[in-house]
């Protein structure tokens, strides 16, 4: 999966876990926690998403680099290249 | 009695299969329109059940409804209802003396059964058990929900009565007015029961699942050839006030709240008794202060199994006689049985009579059962009556646990 892939993907997964909310101004290196009503239960979704889809198993140590869009990419790309 | 120890019903909201407001649901118990229809389930196909219609995202967003429970949209519809029915100036109330009491015939299997459909899908990997499933399924669940929506601040908590819990949500939520701990209370039942498999599963392997080819025909209580109970969601919460606090804001007034009792069988697990539910009428009279041939409608329970409806009859021919005035009908027979939601949505089903002194009757009697031949047994039309003063509900449940209610009309 290619980097826009994985960005289609999370906004998706986003827009599943908190439907209310308008995601077409996300920015990709500031905190999505800051721009979207999104808590930590809502985090814990997508992670939920992640390993449910991909078996993608994020640490604990490693929340925050999923904190913004940019860092998410990032941070998945390397797992998700032969996906 | 003062008036501050007098504790009336001030505004009603309800989801039930056949309607979505008490105007809509007394118009079609009066037209003998049903709500009960088939549904598909979990491991057991189709199934008849009664599915509630209202617009969940009237009062709930998108992730509210993703993050929470059935029994919690539909506490959290009735409650909006019930406070906007009640024309209180809800925003001016003091929120930590508002109180929210609901029964439950059992929470948290819906939940608990689609988490384990879900893992089945990873192959049992725990990892995707839902860290949803806690808060989805402690017993406060739908009570709880309907604070955090509504903003109420006040004790909530539901209560555990299996098919009499309706009915004790009410007297909870009058109980808790009585004692002063709360101003306003907000009491009824509330039940998700079909969106478990488990449920239909049990009942079933009972041999008390009602099966018709006609959904809208398979619950009769008092037939001949009632074969079982119909799983139904719904829920029913009242605004309850003391009479001086509705007095003063000039407020509409559906009933006074006059008896009550709950007891317990002591006797069996699901057989019910005629003995103890017969003294829990007698007990709710005596509260209320009044004889039997006072009483003008009686809402029963009987949820169409064979052994139930007997027993019913029997209590209620032990406590009324021959010599009764009272009509006695069934709302089950419409909307299927609404679990903990039953007591609540069939009592308020009634509270109109107080007004068009009509009768609802029981739908879907083809054969009476002679054992259920009841004196005044309303069946398949409504009656006209001169004058209904006095109702009472009964509402039982396993375990044998037994409730009635007995409502008054407003008279000052």
């Amino acid at each position: 999966m290619k980097a826009d892939e994985i960005r289609a993907m999370i906004l998706e997964v986003i827009h599943e876990i908190v439907p209310d909310e308008d995601l077409s101004n996300l920015k990709g290196d500031v905190r999505i926690r800051e721009q979207i009503d999104m808590d930590s239960m809502d985090f814990l979704d997508i992670l939920m998403e992640l390993r449910k889809r991909y078996g993608i198993k994020v640490p604990e140590e490693d929340y925050m680099k999923l904190s913004t869009l940019n860092g998410s990419v990032a941070y998945l790309e390397p797992l998700m290249k032969n996906m | 009695m003062k008036n501050s120890t007098r504790i009336v019903i001030t505004g009603i909201g309800l989801a039930s299969p056949n309607g979505n407001n008490l105007l809509e649901f007394r118009q079609n118990l009066l037209a003998g329109k049903s709500g009960v229809s088939k549904i598909e389930t979990h491991y057991m196909g189709e199934v008849i059940a009664g599915i509630c219609r209202f617009d969940p995202l009237k009062y709930q967003k998108k992730k509210e409804l993703r993050r929470g429970t059935r029994a919690g949209s539909i506490a959290i519809y009735c409650a909006h209802e019930a406070i906007l029915d009640s024309r209180l100036d809800f925003a001016s109330i003091d929120k930590s003396r508002v109180g929210v009491y609901l029964g439950i015939t059992e929470h948290g299997n819906v939940e608990t059964e689609n988490e384990i459909y879900n893992i089945k899908q990873y192959n049992y990997d725990v990892a995707t058990w839902s860290h949803h499933h806690n808060p989805r399924t402690v017993a406060n669940n739908p009570a709880g929900e309907v604070t955090m929506n509504v903003g109420i601040t006040g004790p909530h908590y539901t209560l555990g009565a299996a098919c009499a819990a309706g009915n004790i949500g009410i007297i909870q939520g009058l109980q808790m007015l009585l004692l002063g701990e709360v101003d306003l209370a907000l009491g009824g039942g509330v039940s998700e029961s079909p969106h478990t498999f488990g449920v239909f599963a049990s009942f079933k392997n009972e041999g008390a699942l009602a099966s018709h080819p006609d959904p809208e025909k398979a619950c009769r209580p008092f037939d001949r050839d009632r074969n079982g109970i119909v799983v139904s969601e719904g829920g029913c919460i009242c605004v309850l006030e003391r009479l001086s606090d509705a007095l003063a804001r000039n407020a509409k007034i559906y009933g006074e709240i006059v008896g009550y009792a709950v007891n317990s069988d002591a006797f069996d697990f699901i057989l019910p008794n005629n003995q103890r539910q017969a003294e829990c009428m007698h007990l709710a009279l005596k509260k209320a202060g009044i004889s039997p041939r006072e009483i003008d409608i009686i809402n029963t329970h009987a949820t169409a199994t064979r052994e139930g409806d007997k027993v019913e009859c029997k209590a209620i021919r032990e406590v009324f006689g021959d010599t009764t005035n009272a009509y006695i009908n069934n709302t089950k027979s419409y909307i299927g049985h609404t679990m903990g939601a039953a007591g609540a949505l069939e009592l308020v089903g009634n509270l109109p009579s107080f007004e068009d002194h009509m009768v609802h009757p029981t739908i879907n009697v083809d054969n009476l059962d002679p054992e259920c031949a009841l004196k005044n047994l309303v069946l398949n039309k409504p009656v006209k009556v001169d004058k209904v003063d006095y109702i009472l509900n009964t509402s039982f449940g396993m375990l044998g646990i037994n409730s009635v209610l007995i409502v008054k009309r407003y008279t000052g």
